[in-house]
């Protein structure tokens, strides 16, 4: 079986977040980027139902300028077959609607069964381009995937909700975003590095894709400001030396003060 | 301008987060708004939608609807939208108002302002705030000239507020065969029937600090003490000393509690991204220097086996009064 991989190159969740001068990006010269984490459970599904298999092929697509690139060549190394890049021309910030548009595009030249997203995108954390492919593509998906299972004509999903799994029979072709414990990625090893190199990353232009949000005039969701979060008040410190009066005194404030027992 | 709210019911109880997603949308509107409340054997629950702000609400109560289906849900949401044409349309960020948005807003051409904790109104257009960046920053974020605004609700920020007010109007949706390709066949829940931390109002959570698993019934005690969740931190759950279903954090839960009790946990940035709007914090760590005070509301310096049996046996007694 097939497997489609969308994957976001975003700042690595270390990175000091520093507002750029237009008031409504990061600065970017100090990121360092890596693959969405949660895309990276992705990669490792499709590729262990390929190797279950013995056949298949593992495609990842990522969208953005050409550092996206790099991102494409590690999926690579740890072992797709096959890459595709959407440049996007420039890394301002392109609407979930927009992003899903362009990859339901690219799904449509790319014969799968599994249509691969991470549970959301560290950094812009909506958690949207998923479902919206998934509709845009007419496919059924299922969302924060924990675990899979690909038996003879029948795939069993199991979503994690709020204090319980869901337990999803669903038809191919579907749309899955992997949520953490679905599986552990694994390693590029030195081969597959190397073998990397000779896989070949195809090309296509956002530009040419027709989609109207693509344009920042047309966007659907605006980023009209990025601020740092209101500055918390400084802690206040209860003195620690007797425990049991300490105790007393945190119990009195938080019923007093800020009156949540 | 007009707003329709997305309902979710859980166990024959209407969800809290929606409740404060209703409560939101009369105070934008200036009045009272329509609702939408999908699944089987609901028409009671609608009723009782009017206190929190709903004038109308459209019911879609069938037998197929029992378990949450994605085509289902959204089929009704998308029903009640075309016989409601609002401008507007709010949805809790739970699980299933997650799963729903997205799905309605591509089938709109337009997009979500997703996750947001705060949103108003300005002229015509929503505005939101957002965390992004693991809740290092704050997005204001609006839906450019979209036809249809549409926006999730972070749980447990916004308030619920039910007043006296008349029963709304309860309209019955007819959405057709929904012949769904994904069917949820059952829920499973844990055997532990923990309350989730991702529901809780309050929240204690261990890390490090605590030592080791042999230790779990110190912050247990707390935990029980204060009718919390139990929450912890990446490094433990790694460490094997507890599932992590409990972890909160950049790569586990999302919480944002009324109260976060910290014990023994550093307040690295993944942790802070899991609790950092928990609307009050206390820590307790050793370090003077962990991060975690830099959030805290109130912290102690010391010990968690000295302060954490104490607090417990505090808080029982001031329960008592």
């Amino acid at each position: 079986m097939n497997s489609l991989v969308c994957v976001a190159y975003v700042p690595d969740t270390e990175t000091k977040i520093k507002i750029a001068s237009d008031g409504k990006s990061i600065e970017e010269s100090d990121v360092k980027w890596i693959v969405s984490p949660y895309d990276e459970y992705g990669l490792e599904e499709a590729l262990k139902i390929k190797e279950a298999e013995g056949a298949g092929t593992v495609t990842v697509v990522g969208i953005g300028p050409e550092r996206v690139k790099t991102g494409l060549r590690e999926c690579l190394a740890r072992g797709a077959d096959e890459a595709i890049w959407v440049d996007s021309g420039d890394s301002r910030y392109l609407d979930a609607l927009a992003t899903a548009k362009a990859l339901a595009a690219i799904a449509k030249t790319v014969a799968h069964d599994f249509l691969w997203f991470g549970q959301k995108a560290v950094g812009y954390d909506e958690a949207l381009v998923g479902p919206m492919t998934a509709e845009l593509t007419g496919v059924p998906h299922v969302a924060n995937v924990v675990k899979l299972e690909v038996g003879d004509g029948k795939i069993v999903a199991h979503r994690e909700i709020e204090g319980a799994h869901e337990i999803v029979e669903c038809a191919l072709p579907m749309a899955l975003t992997a949520q953490k414990g679905l599986n552990e990625p694994r390693y590029a090893s030195l081969k597959g590095i190397m073998g990397a190199k000779k896989k070949p990353i195809a090309e296509k232009k956002l530009a040419e894709l027709g989609i109207p949000e693509a344009d920042p005039a047309n966007a659907k969701v605006r980023w009209r400001k990025l601020e740092l979060p209101p500055a918390r008040q400084a802690v206040k410190l209860v003195p620690p030396d007797d425990p049991a009066a300490a105790a007393k005194e945190l119990v009195r404030l938080l019923r007093e003060e800020a009156k949540v027992i | 301008m007009k707003f329709l709210v997305f309902v979710e019911q859980r166990d024959g109880k209407v969800r809290k987060a929606s409740l404060e997603a209703l409560s939101l949308a009369r105070k934008l509107a200036g009045g009272p708004v329509a609702a939408v409340l999908p699944g089987q054997g609901v028409a009671a629950l609608a009723k009782d939608l009017g206190r929190y702000g709903a004038a109308t609400v459209y019911v879609a109560d069938r037998d197929d609807l029992a378990l949450y289906s994605t085509k289902g849900y959204v089929g009704a949401l998308d029903a009640a939208a075309q016989r409601e044409s609002p401008d507007a349309v709010l949805i809790a960020a739970t699980a299933m108002g997650k799963d729903v948005a997205p799905r309605f807003a591509a089938r709109r051409d337009v997009s979500v302002l997703a996750d947001v904790m705060e949103l108003r109104v300005e002229g015509d257009r929503l505005v939101g705030s957002r965390p992004v960046y693991s809740g290092k920053a704050r997005a204001e974020v609006d839906c450019g000239k979209a036809s249809l605004q549409i926006a999730t609700t972070r749980p447990n920020v916004f308030t619920s507020e039910a007043r006296d007010g008349t029963e709304p109007k309860v309209e019955a949706l007819d959405i057709g065969t929904i012949g769904a390709r994904a069917k949820v066949v059952r829920v499973e829940v844990p055997e532990s029937k923990e309350l989730d931390v991702a529901e809780a109002d309050i929240i204690v959570s261990g890390g490090r600090g605590i030592k080791g698993p042999e230790n779990w019934p110190v912050i247990r005690d707390l935990q029980e003490a204060l009718g919390a969740a139990l929450g912890a931190s990446r490094a433990v759950v790694d460490a094997g000393w507890i599932d992590h279903q409990h972890q909160v954090g950049q790569t586990g839960k999302v919480v944002s509690p009324t109260l976060y009790v910290a014990c023994g946990i550093s307040g690295a940035i993944q942790h802070l991204a899991g609790m950092g709007t928990s609307k009050v914090i206390v820590a307790i760590n050793k370090d003077p220097e962990a991060p975690i005070f830099k959030v805290a509301t109130y912290g102690v310096v010391a010990d968690v086996f000295q302060i954490v049996p104490e607090l417990a046996k505090a808080v029982r007694a001031a329960k008592a009064e």
